[in-house]
């Protein structure tokens, strides 16, 4: 009997702010339905967790701030349970602390594709600026840590600017005041350092990526948002044709020989028409199904690499195709929440470790409920 | 730029550099059609008013108000704002 591929998959929020998990595993499910795909996720009530045709096995994770070994233990006790051969983390936050734990992942037979540490702190937001050197110019910023120093930066950078959490979320500040409660917000969700960021009045667009950690792009698609959440994010978008949004995602991948996905955030100026990078995300972005719609199944890619085989590069995706996010209510089972809650793992398909304390597969409809009774 | 348009027959278009979409009045649409293909506003005033069947004079400026309303969008190249629109 042939091995059967299992993937891990992180970031299993669904909400109007999602994480990129479930499209990420869409996509797996495209390419190769046979994986076994299991669900990493931080809370129970990620709607990710419950899908049908998603996870085959979902587990809850501790935080990566509660330290590595206690991370690294929970993946070693997931592993155990259900050897995974891949492991794609999707969040922006645990980055750095699967990062630290590479080695002792591959050691223990799970493999990643992820960028080198110094090229994830290359793209950090506090070191934006920098790359301008190598050809990805953006608008200036500076690192702030105390909001006493907001007035200072917001003469030097003029007003109005952007105030950008360490990880995630940014809000226009046209006074200090803004500002400061801005800096308040986001430290104390994210953390410090707080960026701010001079405000480019244009539009924005965004490139998803994935470098094969030689210099090379595996694959592009740039895509201009149709409509937004109120925290900014995409509800809808659709693909264009864009050789220069590719050349920043070709020059990205070559300059800080990127290994895995990526996002490029870029403003376009109504003012000089020039195009601005405001911000990298270290890995695919919640849209990453667009790319798979675009002929660009960029994740599946990422996991054939982590795999160590050769991926040719993708040809170029078409312009004029369309995503609309939507949402609907997901009707679960309590039991099904009631074994992440309190167990941490909930299993759509039968054990396989005999003998561990997994739990059988659920049932997750009246009929299926009625059979397992009988 | 305007071979990155895509105009359907119902007058939809899509301009694949940046994404942006629009709906065009059934003249509107054949003005830009026939930019895409080629020719010259003063071309496309003429094929305007044959496929109207109505005098050139009286389209001629609209067309400019329209082709100049294009270029503002930035569909078309400025120069075929300045062309001159034979009467």
């Amino acid at each position: 009997m042939s091995h059967r591929l299992t993937v891990a998959v992180t970031g299993l929020n669904a909400t109007d702010n999602p994480a990129p998990g479930v499209p990420v595993i869409r996509a797996i499910r495209a390419a190769a339905p046979e994986t076994r795909v299991v669900g990493l996720a931080y809370q129970p009530l990620d709607p990710g967790n419950y899908m049908e045709g998603m996870a085959d096995h979902t587990y809850l994770l501790p935080y990566p701030s509660l330290g590595a070994d206690v991370f690294f233990e929970r993946l070693m006790d997931v592993h155990r349970k259900t050897p995974i051969d891949v492991l794609l983390p999707t969040l922006d936050a645990e980055l750095a602390a699967v990062l630290a734990l590479r080695d002792r992942l591959h050691a223990a037979g799970i493999r990643t594709f992820l960028p080198e540490p110094d090229a994830l702190d290359r793209r950090a937001k506090s070191r934006l600026p920098e790359l301008a050197e190598v050809g990805l110019p953006g608008p200036r910023s500076l690192t702030c840590t105390d909001p006493a120093q907001l007035s200072r930066i917001g003469a030097e950078l003029g007003w109005p600017l952007v105030v950008k959490g360490r990880f995630y979320d940014a809000k226009v500040a046209h006074t200090a005041a803004q500002a400061s409660a801005a800096f308040q917000e986001l430290s104390a969700k994210w953390g410090l350092p707080i960026v701010v960021q001079a405000f480019v009045p244009g539009e924005e667009f965004d490139v998803i990526g994935l470098g094969d950690g030689e210099g090379g792009l595996v694959g592009a698609v740039a895509m201009r948002k149709m409509q937004l959440t109120d925290k900014g994010k995409a509800w809808g978008g659709v693909t264009i044709h864009s050789p220069e949004l590719l050349g920043l995602a070709r020059r990205f991948a070559a300059e800080l020989r990127w290994r895995g996905g990526f996002e490029l955030e870029v403003m376009r100026s109504s003012k000089d028409g020039r195009l601005g990078l405001i911000e990298v995300n270290p890995r695919f972005p919640a849209w990453v199904y667009l790319a798979v719609g675009a002929g660009q199944n960029l994740p599946w890619a990422a996991v054939r690499l982590a795999l160590g085989e050769r991926v040719a590069p993708f040809p170029a995706a078409p312009a004029g195709v369309m995503f609309l996010r939507h949402s609907f209510d997901q009707i679960l089972s309590l039991s099904d929440y009631e074994a992440l809650t309190v167990r941490g793992e909930l299993h759509r398909e039968p054990a396989l470790v005999a003998g561990s304390d997994l739990l059988p597969t659920f049932p997750h409809s009246p009929d299926d409920a009625e059979e397992a009774a009988a | 730029m305007l071979e990155n348009l895509a105009l359907s027959e119902s007058g939809f278009l899509f301009d694949a550099l940046t994404g942006a979409t629009y709906t065009l009045s059934p003249t509107g649409a054949v003005v830009l059609k026939a930019l895409i293909d080629g020719a010259d506003v003063d071309t496309a005033v003429t094929e305007l008013a044959r496929r109207c069947e109505i005098d050139r004079g009286m389209v001629a400026r609209d067309v400019s108000l329209f082709v100049a309303h294009l270029v503002e969008l930035g569909l078309v190249p400025g120069d075929d704002r300045d062309a001159e629109v034979g009467r």
